[in-house]
């Protein structure tokens, strides 16, 4: 995937979130990208490229383009 | 023994999965008009596990109010489930979300096999049942009321069995005491009734049954007075169990009188 340069001179890059395509900053790590969404870490499960990552790497896994990022909580159900 | 002392050795703690609880009485999260009415709810019912669903947190919403904002994991275990996967694939999947949000290795475990009844499919079932023993969750399996895919269960290493007592939200009540009956007194592992609980008296015929304990949503999250009708079941879920505790009198089809027979005036 391109990387595209974006208004404020900062590259971007396509990932997959959610099931929807995104466009994030470059460089990100997990825990940046979720401090980007304005999640809290402790509340939010992070499944990458269907591998389900442990909260302790989360500052050091790199979110990368063309990545296919699920991120889910607990809500409510019987 | 003194009623103090009665009341203290009323009943064993339910064991399940490696711990010990007081209340019988299981809880789902989900339906409640709002959190304030579901945590209401769910102290009024005495209950010590509630469970909840992994879904994909909604990114278009500013601040994210996940179940976990209401629901202190400090008084109540949290009990994922796999709730809409239909296929053992997509459980073991959700499995592995549910766990690593941290607060325990157990799992209740749905694999459905058809959406208008939401009934299990055993085949999918057992297959994950299996897998997910190997991994090392303790899976309580929602199942159906045949004794042999039971019994299957219980050979695949699972922690809980869980029958039907009518399709999930169908509120019919226990619609097979005698399947369930008969499931619990084959099975050497907790037996928790899961599913078409409507109102209290289905739950105290369910308990009557001699079952481990009994996990509902619908038949709280959808009464008009939910809190009420979570304090309904806690008592039905204890008078249920204490009657099965207590053995019943045996039914006659003719009368005994309760009153002397001798003694009348002329």
């Amino acid at each position: 995937m391109e990387n595209v340069t974006g208004a404020a001179g900062r590259d971007k890059i396509a990932i997959t979130l959610n099931g929807e395509e995104r466009e994030v900053p470059a460089g990100l790590t997990v825990r940046d990208l979720l401090a980007h969404l304005d999640l809290h870490e402790r509340l939010v499960v992070v499944e990458l490229n269907r591998e389900i990552l442990r909260r302790g790497r989360y500052a050091e896994v790199p979110i990368s383009a063309g990545d296919e990022v699920e991120l889910v909580h607990f809500v409510g159900g019987g | 023994m003194t009623v103090a002392e009665l009341l203290d050795k009323i009943d064993e703690p339910l064991k399940l999965a490696g711990r010990e609880f007081r209340s019988r009485l299981i809880l789902g999260t989900g339906k409640y008009k709002d959190n304030e009415t579901m945590t209401k709810a769910i102290e009024a019912s005495g209950t010590e596990i509630v469970t909840v669903a992994v879904r994909r947190v909604d990114l278009d919403r500013t601040k994210e109010e996940g179940v976990l904002y209401h629901l202190d994991p400090d008084r109540w275990a949290l009990l994922p489930n796999t709730a809409g996967c239909y296929n053992a694939e997509d459980a073991v999947r959700y499995a592995g979300l549910g766990r690593a949000a941290g607060f325990g290795d157990w799992i209740k475990l749905e694999v459905i096999g058809d959406q208008q009844t939401l009934l299990p499919d055993t085949e999918g079932l057992l297959a994950a049942a299996r897998t997910l023993v190997a991994e090392g969750f303790k899976v309580l399996a929602y199942t159906n009321e045949d004794l042999i895919t039971a019994l299957k269960l219980e050979d695949a290493g699972v922690a809980a069995v869980m029958p039907l007592a009518s399709p999930i939200g169908s509120g019919l009540g226990l619609l097979n005491p005698f399947s369930v009956r008969l499931i619990k007194s084959r099975l050497s592992l907790p037996v928790i009734v899961d599913a078409g609980v409507g109102t209290a008296s289905d739950a105290c015929v369910t308990m009557e049954q001699g079952v481990d304990g009994i996990l509902m949503n619908t038949a709280i999250a959808e009464a008009r007075d939910p809190v009420r009708m979570a304090l309904a079941m806690k008592y039905a879920t204890e008078s249920g169990r204490l009657a099965y505790l207590a053995g019943r009198m045996p039914k006659r089809e003719q009368a005994v009188p309760s009153s002397p027979t001798t003694g009348m005036l002329d």
